[in-house]
C-alpha cells in the first residue's frame, strides 16, 4: 500500500482532479437544470483542492515518477498553480454568459476540468507518450467545448476546423516524435537529451524529426504559417470558450514547448533556433498587421494572440535558462491580459447581445469609467507600454534575444509591436474619445466585477512591482532545467 | 523626516493627488475635484522647493540620491538623483503644473476629475523622467507619460483630435522603442547594469556608438522635436486643449532635449563628435526653415507650435557646440521657452475661451477691449522674439556667442532667428491686437479676470526675472555642465 502511495504521490493533484471530474459527472446527471450551480461550485472546489495539494507537496527539486513518465518539479508546480487560477477566473467570468445562452450545463464544467487535467499532464510530462496523452486530452475537450453550442452553425464550423487542423498537427507531432525515437531509441525526454548530447551520426532523420515536431508545436501555439485556425476558432466559438482557449492552454503550450525543445532537444538548439526565428518574425508580422483590419474584437484578439505567441517564441529561441524564464513570464502575463480582454467582452455582453464588435466599446468611459479604466490598463499592457506588466514581459524577452546577439531580431520585434500599439490604442480611442453607441447600462454581477477589477489592477500592480512574478519564473526554471 | 526622499515625494505626491482627484468620480463633484487638484499641484510644487534650497551648486555629483532594489532579476534599481541639469527642469514642471490646473479651472466643464488627474499624474511621471538614474526607470516614466497625454489630446482636444493623438503617440513610441533596444544592448555591454552613470563609463566601439546614436537621436529627436520628425507637434498642439498645449510645449519638449544631455552626449561621445555636423544641420534647418514656416501660419496655435520647434533648434544647436556657453545657453533657452511658450499658449487660450477661434484673421483691435491682456501678451511676444531684458534673449544670445566660437556661419544662420522670430511673433501680435475692431464679436470680449491675471502675472515675473538676472540659473547648471563636457571630451572607444 505504501509503495503504491509513493509511486503515485507526485501525481496526487492529477488524481484528485480526475476523481472530482468523475464525481461531478455523476452528480450532474442526477440533478435538474435549476441546480446546475452545484457543478459550478464543485468545479471551483476542485480547483481549490488541487491548488492545496500542489502547494502542500511543492517540490524543491525534480522528482521523476511513474517509471519516468511523469515529472514533478518546481516548474510544473508553479505552472499548475497558474492553471488553476486561470481556469477559476474563466469559470467566474463565464457563468452569466453561459446561463443567458442556455449553455450552463454540467458538460461545460466537465470538459473544462478534463482540459485542465490534460494541461496538468502536459506540464508534468517527461516522456513523449505522456506529453501526447495530455495534449490530446486537452485538445479533445476543447473541440467539444467549441461545439457545445449545437445550434450555432458558426460554432460548429469552428469546431470542425479546429478538429481537422488539430488532428493534422497531432499527426505531424507524432511523426516527428517517431523520428526522434528512431534516432535516439528512447521516448523519455531525459534519455533523449542524454543520447543526443553524446552525439549521433543520424543527423538527417533527427533534423527531419525536429522540423515535424516544431511544425506540430507551431500549430498548437498558432504561430504563422500554422495559424489559420486561430481567427476562425476564436471568432466562431462562444465567447466563454474563446476565453478558455485563449488563456490556460497557452500556459500549457509553453510548458509543452519547453519540455520538448528545452529539455529533450536541448543540445540541438542550433537546429531549432532558426526555425523559431522564422516562426516568431512571421507571427509578429502577420498577427499585428492582420489585427488592424479586424472589426470584430474576438478576431482582433485572435490575431493579437498570434503576435504574442511570436513574442513568446523570442524568449524560447534564446535557448537559455534566462530565455525560458522570460518566455514563462511572458506567457503568464499574456494569460492574465487575455483573461481580462475576453472577460471584458463577456462582462459587456448580455442575453441576446454579444459585445464583440469594436463599436460596442464606443464611449465606455461614459457608461462605466471604472471598466473603461480597467480595459485601458489591459490594452496598454498588451501594447507593452509601461507602467503595465506587459512592458516587462516584452523587456524580458527582448533582453533574452539581445543576449544571444540577435539585436536585429529585437529591432524587428519592437517595430512590429509599434504596429500592434495602433490597434490597442484604437480600443482606448473608442472607449474614451467616442460617444456611446449603445447607452444601456451594464448588467454584470458583482462577483465578475470584483474579479475583473482584480484582474485589471493586477496588470498595473505587477507593472509597478514585477519582481515577485519574475523571481518565481526564474526560480522555477532554474530549479527544474 | 522626508529629507531623504524629496525626489520620491516630488514624483509621487502629484500622482497620488491625481488618484485622489479621480476618486471624486463624476462631474457632480467637479468643484471638489478642482480644489483637490489645486492642493495637489501646490503641494507638489512645495515639496520641490527643498531641491533648490538644499542644492549644492559646487558639485557635479548627483544630489538627493535615493537608491533601492526594484527588479533584481534584471539588476534594475529605483535610483533617483538630480544634478544642475535636471533640477531646474523638475522645478519648472512642478511650477507649470500649478498654472495648468488654474488655467483649466473654468474652461474645462466636461470630465473635470479625469482632466485634472491626467495632468497631475503626468506631472509626477515627468518629474520621474528628470530624476531617474536607472535606464529602465527612466524608460517607464518616459513612456508612461504618453498615456495621460494621449488621453488629454484625445478627450478634450479639438475636432481633429483623434488623428493628432494617434500621430503623437505612435511617433514618439517609434523613437522610444529603438531606444529600449539600445538600452538592453548597453545592459550587456556594461556587464549587466541599467545604471545610467555606469553607462557613461562603458566603452563602446564606433559602430555600436553610431547605431545607438541614431536610436537615441530618433527617440529624443522626435520629442524635441527636430526637423524632419516634427510634424506631430503642430497637429498635437492645435488639437490639444490649452493645458495640453502648455504642458506639451513647456515640459515634454524638454524631456527630449534633456535626453541629449543625459544619454546621447555622455554615452556615445565619439559618435556625437563624429556626427555633430548632422545634428547642427538639422538644428539650423529648424531655426531658419521652420521660422519661415511659422511666418506663413494663419492659426495662432500652429504659429507658436512652429516657433517652439525653431526655439528648440537653438537648444540642440547649443548642445552640439561642445562648449559650456553653448550647453548652458541651450539649458537657459529650455527654461525660458518653458515660461514663454506656456505663457503664449495661455494667452491664446484666454482669447479662444472668449471667441472660440484661433485664426488670426478673426481678431484685430483687441487692445481696445482688453488692454491688460494686451500688455501681458506684448511682454510674452517680445520674449518670444528674443528682446533683451526678457528670458528669451539670454539663451539665444549665449548660443549664438557659442556658435561664433565654433564657426561663423553657424552663428550667422542661427542669428536669423532674431529677425524671423521678431517677424512672425510681432506680425501676429500686430494683426491680433492692434488695428481697429473688425469682428463684432471682439466688441464683446471682456478683459482678463483675476484668475487669468494670476497665471499670466506669475509667468511674466519669471520671464522678466530670468531676463534681467539669469545668474542664479546658470550658477546651478555650471558645474554640472562643465563636468559633462569634460566627460564628453574623452573618447570611449575601446
Amino acid at each position: 500500500m505504501s509503495d503504491f502511495l509513493t509511486l503515485f504521490a507526485p501525481a496526487l493533484p492529477e488524481i484528485f482532479v480526475l476523481a472530482m471530474v468523475s464525481l461531478i459527472l455523476v452528480i450532474d446527471a442526477a440533478v435538474d437544470d435549476s441546480k446546475r450551480t452545484i457543478a459550478y461550485v464543485l468545479s471551483l472546489l476542485t480547483l481549490g483542492g488541487a491548488a492545496f495539494l500542489t502547494v502542500r507537496d511543492f517540490s524543491t527539486m525534480p522528482v521523476l515518477a511513474l517509471g519516468g513518465l511523469f515529472i514533478d518539479d518546481p516548474l510544473s508546480d508553479v505552472l499548475k498553480l497558474f492553471l488553476y487560477l486561470t481556469v477559476a477566473v474563466v469559470l467566474v467570468y463565464s457563468r452569466d454568459y453561459l446561463q443567458q445562452r442556455g449553455l450552463y450545463k454540467g458538460e461545460f464544467f466537465v470538459l473544462a476540468l478534463f482540459a485542465l487535467l490534460g494541461m496538468m499532464v502536459m506540464v508534468s510530462a517527461s516522456h513523449f507518450l505522456t506529453l501526447y496523452l495530455g495534449l490530446e486530452l486537452l485538445s479533445l475537450s476543447l473541440y467539444a467545448m467549441v461545439a457545445l453550442q449545437r445550434d450555432s452553425s458558426v460554432a460548429t464550423e469552428a469546431a470542425m476546423k479546429y478538429f481537422v487542423l488539430g488532428a493534422l498537427a497531432s499527426g505531424m507531432l507524432l511523426y516527428g516524435m517517431s523520428m526522434v525515437y528512431g534516432v535516439t531509441g528512447s521516448l523519455a525526454l531525459g534519455n533523449i537529451a542524454q543520447n543526443l548530447a553524446d552525439g549521433t551520426d543520424l543527423r538527417i532523420p533527427l533534423v527531419f524529426g525536429i522540423v515535424f515536431i516544431v511544425a506540430g508545436l507551431a500549430f498548437k501555439l498558432g504561430a504563422v504559417p500554422f495559424h489559420m485556425w486561430v481567427p476562425d476558432v476564436y471568432h466562431g466559438a462562444p465567447t466563454a470558450m474563446t476565453l478558455f482557449i485563449g488563456s490556460a492552454p497557452k500556459i500549457a503550450a509553453f510548458a509543452f514547448v519547453v519540455r520538448i525543445l528545452g529539455q529533450g532537444l536541448e543540445s540541438q538548439v542550433a537546429e531549432w533556433r532558426d526555425m523559431l526565428v522564422i516562426l516568431a518574425v512571421l507571427s509578429m508580422a502577420v498577427g499585428n498587421l492582420a489585427a488592424i483590419a479586424q472589426s470584430n474584437l474576438k478576431r482582433m484578439f485572435a490575431y493579437s494572440t498570434i503576435s504574442h505567441m511570436g513574442f513568446m517564441l523570442l524568449g524560447i529561441l534564446a535557448g537559455s535558462q534566462n530565455g525560458y524564464g522570460s518566455a514563462m513570464f511572458y506567457v503568464l502575463v499574456y494569460a492574465l491580459m487575455s483573461l481580462g480582454g475576453f472577460g471584458m467582452i463577456l462582462l459587456l455582453s448580455r442575453a441576446g447581445f454579444e459585445a464583440d464588435q469594436l463599436d460596442d466599446f464606443k464611449g465606455l468611459n461614459r457608461r462605466s469609467p471604472w471598466l473603461a479604466f480597467l480595459m485601458l490598463l489591459l490594452m496598454f499592457s498588451m501594447a507593452g507600454i509601461p507602467p503595465t506588466v506587459g512592458f516587462y514581459a516584452k523587456l524580458a524577452v527582448l533582453q533574452a534575444v539581445v543576449e544571444i546577439g540577435y539585436v536585429w531580431l529585437a529591432v524587428a520585434a519592437v517595430l512590429f509591436s509599434l504596429i500592434g500599439a495602433f490597434y490597442y490604442l484604437r480600443i482606448v480611442k473608442l472607449m474614451y474619445f467616442d460617444t456611446p453607441h449603445d447607452p444601456s447600462p451594464i448588467a454584470a454581477s458583482p462577483d465578475t466585477r470584483i474579479i475583473m477589477s482584480a484582474n485589471g489592477l493586477a496588470v498595473l500592480a505587477l507593472g509597478i512591482l514585477p519582481q515577485p512574478l519574475m523571481a518565481v519564473c526564474m526560480h522555477a526554471l532554474g530549479a527544474s532545467l | 523626516m522626508f529629507g531623504q526622499s524629496i525626489l520620491s515625494l516630488v514624483i509621487w505626491v502629484p500622482i497620488l493627488a491625481g488618484v485622489a482627484v479621480l476618486a471624486t468620480g463624476s462631474d457632480r463633484n467637479a468643484a471638489l475635484a478642482r480644489w483637490i487638484a489645486l492642493a495637489g499641484a501646490l503641494l507638489g510644487f512645495i515639496v520641490a522647493v527643498p531641491l533648490v534650497s538644499g542644492f549644492d551648486t559646487g558639485t557635479s555629483a548627483m544630489q538627493f540620491v535615493e537608491k533601492a532594489t526594484w527588479i533584481p532579476a534584471f539588476n534594475i534599481h529605483y535610483h533617483l538623483g538630480v544634478d544642475g541639469i535636471s533640477m531646474p527642469l523638475i522645478l519648472l514642471n512642478s511650477f507649470i503644473t500649478v498654472l495648468v490646473v488654474i488655467a483649466g479651472w473654468q474652461v474645462i466643464q466636461d470630465k473635470v476629475a479625469q482632466y485634472m488627474a491626467a495632468f497631475l499624474i503626468m506631472s509626477g511621471l515627468i518629474n520621474g523622467v528628470f530624476a531617474s538614474l536607472d535606464g529602465i526607470l527612466f524608460y517607464v516614466f518616459f513612456e508612461g507619460m504618453l498615456i495621460p497625454l494621449y488621453l488629454i489630446v484625445g478627450v478634450w482636444g479639438g475636432p481633429n483630435r483623434v488623428y493628432a493623438a494617434f500621430k503623437f503617440f505612435l511617433y514618439t513610441l517609434l523613437g522610444s522603442l529603438l531606444m529600449l533596444v539600445s538600452m538592453i544592448y548597453l545592459y550587456f555591454q556594461s556587464g549587466g547594469s541599467f545604471d545610467i552613470q555606469t553607462w557613461h563609463t562603458t566603452t563602446l566601439g564606433m559602430t555600436a556608438q553610431t547605431l545607438m546614436f541614431f536610436a537615441f537621436l530618433l527617440a529624443f529627436g522626435v520629442k524635441v522635436p527636430m526637423w524632419p520628425v516634427h510634424t506631430w507637434l503642430p497637429d498635437a498642439h492645435v488639437e490639444a486643449p490649452t493645458g495640453g498645449s502648455v504642458v506639451l510645449a513647456a515640459i515634454t519638449l524638454k524631456v527630449g532635449a534633456y535626453g541629449f544631455l543625459r544619454f546621447i552626449l555622455p554615452i556615445v561621445p565619439d559618435a556625437s563628435h563624429e556626427l555633430a555636423w548632422f545634428v547642427i544641420m538639422l538644428s539650423l534647418i529648424a531655426v531658419a526653415y521652420i521660422g519661415l514656416v511659422a511666418l506663413a501660419q494663419a492659426d495662432m496655435k500652429k504659429l507658436i507650435a512652429y516657433s517652439s520647434i525653431a526655439h528648440m533648434g537653438f537648444v540642440t544647436l547649443g548642445f552640439f557646440m561642445f562648449n559650456p556657453l553653448g550647453v548652458e545657453g541651450g539649458l537657459v533657452q529650455m527654461i525660458s521657452h518653458g515660461f514663454v511658450s506656456a505663457a503664449l499658449f495661455l494667452c491664446i487660450g484666454v482669447m479662444y475661451d472668449r471667441l472660440h477661434s484661433r485664426q488670426i484673421k478673426d481678431y484685430g483691435g483687441l487692445v481696445n477691449k482688453m488692454p491688460v491682456f494686451a500688455a501681458f501678451f506684448m511682454l510674452f511676444a517680445m520674449a518670444n522674439a528674443g528682446l533683451p531684458a526678457t528670458s528669451g534673449f539670454v539663451g539665444e544670445f549665449m548660443v549664438i556667442l557659442a556658435a561664433t566660437q565654433v564657426n561663423f556661419w553657424f552663428a550667422f544662420v542661427a542669428a536669423t532667428t532674431l529677425i524671423l522670430g521678431a517677424a512672425y511673433t510681432l506680425w501676429m501680435y500686430k494683426r491680433v491686437v492692434f488695428g481697429s475692431v473688425t469682428n463684432p464679436q471682439v466688441e464683446e470680449m471682456r478683459d482678463v479676470n483675476a484668475r487669468e491675471i494670476l497665471v499670466l502675472g506669475a509667468l511674466a515675473i519669471c520671464v522678466l526675472a530670468m531676463g534681467l538676472y539669469p545668474k542664479p540659473f546658470t550658477d546651478v547648471m555650471h558645474v554640472s555642465v562643465v563636468d559633462l563636457l569634460a566627460h564628453v571630451a574623452q573618447s570611449k572607444l575601446p
